[in-house]
């Protein structure tokens, strides 16, 4: 159980440019499992330590980027109270009936929040065929492959008027923020949101155009799976944004890359168990590259410019 | 086949294989306006124009970045296209500037 009514983020759906290069990328280097196709050709994806039906899916597109990212909220009832508290906060919401679009889920309701970003919400949905064992488990039933993603762990948006984004995810997913970089004006740079344990289950940095995603991050064990996803990077020849590096933000370990689409993935070990009742830890912008990158310092400008 | 690439505003040059992506040759002469991308087709941070010379299109660029009348002028990811001839290219980015976050 999470700390609130919003259990963690659940699904997204990325568009990519070539299918079938870069579902590879997925299946082979990170590690996840193809679950099954829709019949409009997009592709389910769930890493091997998932329980739910599947947490990615790929749509073929002319543009790369994010469709839009999935909550799971704990029960139905939840759900339908978020729902009027979404309405009541001033975002349209739209229902998208159970089964249709993304095969195994329930009801989700729908809305687009003031970075730009489609946001769902839903609370049922089919465990998969093939899940981690329960009964005196052992740790896999099948070898992880590649990178040996764990888990869709959170994701970083770039958008317009965060300060709002971050009050949404207080007010209505009963969220909290243990960390956050501000302006030396006052206002807010970025925002880390989590409603666990996770040091955060989505990041928003200030941007003036909407809808960006920054970085989909999956979790890994420790370091040295970290050091295999830098020899996976390096052997399959995909282009390496920064690390291996340790975050003081979150205090993770990483390793950023981008897939054949051109979307960055981060690879994620570690980070402290987050409270809601300790102190929020407060960045100030002149900080941040210490803040992002601990060992160096230094941002790099390829980590701020590009987004897809 | 070894071809060379002429950065129109600077023109300054640097060598690109027949089998080599342009952005790739263009990051490591750091002879170029481009330092970095995606390399994928997605982010439009080596949106160039091609003013002469022949290319072929190796992978699909983002429509965000470069729409279908764009491609017919000319305008390329460099991180999609392979040489086929000597190249001259011109910037055509939008700026970056407009929308840096910090």
């Amino acid at each position: 159980m999470g700390f609130c009514g919003t259990l963690r983020p659940g699904l997204v759906q990325l568009r990519v440019l070539d299918l079938d290069k870069t579902l590879s990328f997925y299946v082979n280097v990170l590690g996840l499992d193809e679950v099954g196709r829709t019949p409009d050709g997009r592709v389910m994806l769930k890493t091997y330590d998932e329980f739910d039906h599947h947490s990615l899916t790929l749509r073929q597109a002319d543009e790369a980027g994010l469709d839009f990212v999935a909550f799971k909220v704990t029960d139905p009832q939840t759900l339908e109270w978020m729902r009027d508290r979404t309405e009541a906060f001033g975002y349209h919401v739209t229902e998208k009936p159970a089964n249709t679009d993304q095969p195994g889920f329930g009801k989700r309701y729908s809305f687009r929040i003031c970075t730009g970003h489609v946001f769902d919400i839903y609370s049922d949905v089919q465990i998969a065929a093939k899940t981690p064992q329960i009964k005196n488990p052992d740790i896999w039933t099948t070898p992880p492959r590649g990178m040996k993603a764990i888990r869709l762990d959170h994701f970083l948006l770039y958008g317009p008027n965060i300060a709002e984004a971050e009050r949404f995810c207080k007010e209505v997913f009963g969220m909290y923020v243990p960390e956050v970089c501000n302006n030396a004006d006052g206002s807010r740079l970025a925002t880390w949101i989590t409603g666990n344990n996770k040091p955060h289950d989505l990041a928003f940095v200030e941007y003036p155009q909407p809808g960006k995603i920054h970085h989909l991050g999956f979790y890994l064990e420790d370091w040295k799976d970290i050091g295999n996803a830098a020899d996976w990077i390096a052997i399959n020849k995909l282009k390496l944004d920064i690390g291996p590096t340790r975050h003081a933000i979150t205090r993770g370990l990483s390793i950023y890359f981008w897939e054949p689409s051109g979307n960055r993935i981060e690879v994620y070990a570690g980070g402290y168990a987050a409270y809601p009742d300790n102190p929020q830890r407060v960045w100030d912008a002149s900080q941040l590259g210490r803040g992002l990158f601990y060992y160096s310092g230094e941002v790099i400008p390829s980590f701020l410019e590009i987004v897809t | 086949m070894m071809y060379r690439i002429t950065v129109r505003e600077t023109g300054e040059s640097f060598p690109c294989q027949s089998n080599e992506f342009v952005l790739a040759a263009m990051i490591r002469s750091r002879r170029g306006p481009v330092v970095h991308g995606c390399c994928g087709g997605g982010c439009g941070v080596c949106r160039m124009r091609i003013d002469s010379g022949e290319y072929e299109k190796i992978k699909r660029m983002s429509r965000a970045h470069v729409s279908e009348d764009e491609e017919k002028t000319g305008l390329v990811l460099l991180c999609c296209i392979q040489p086929r001839s000597d190249l001259v290219v011109s910037k055509a980015g939008r700026d970056l500037a407009d929308s840096k976050a910090i």
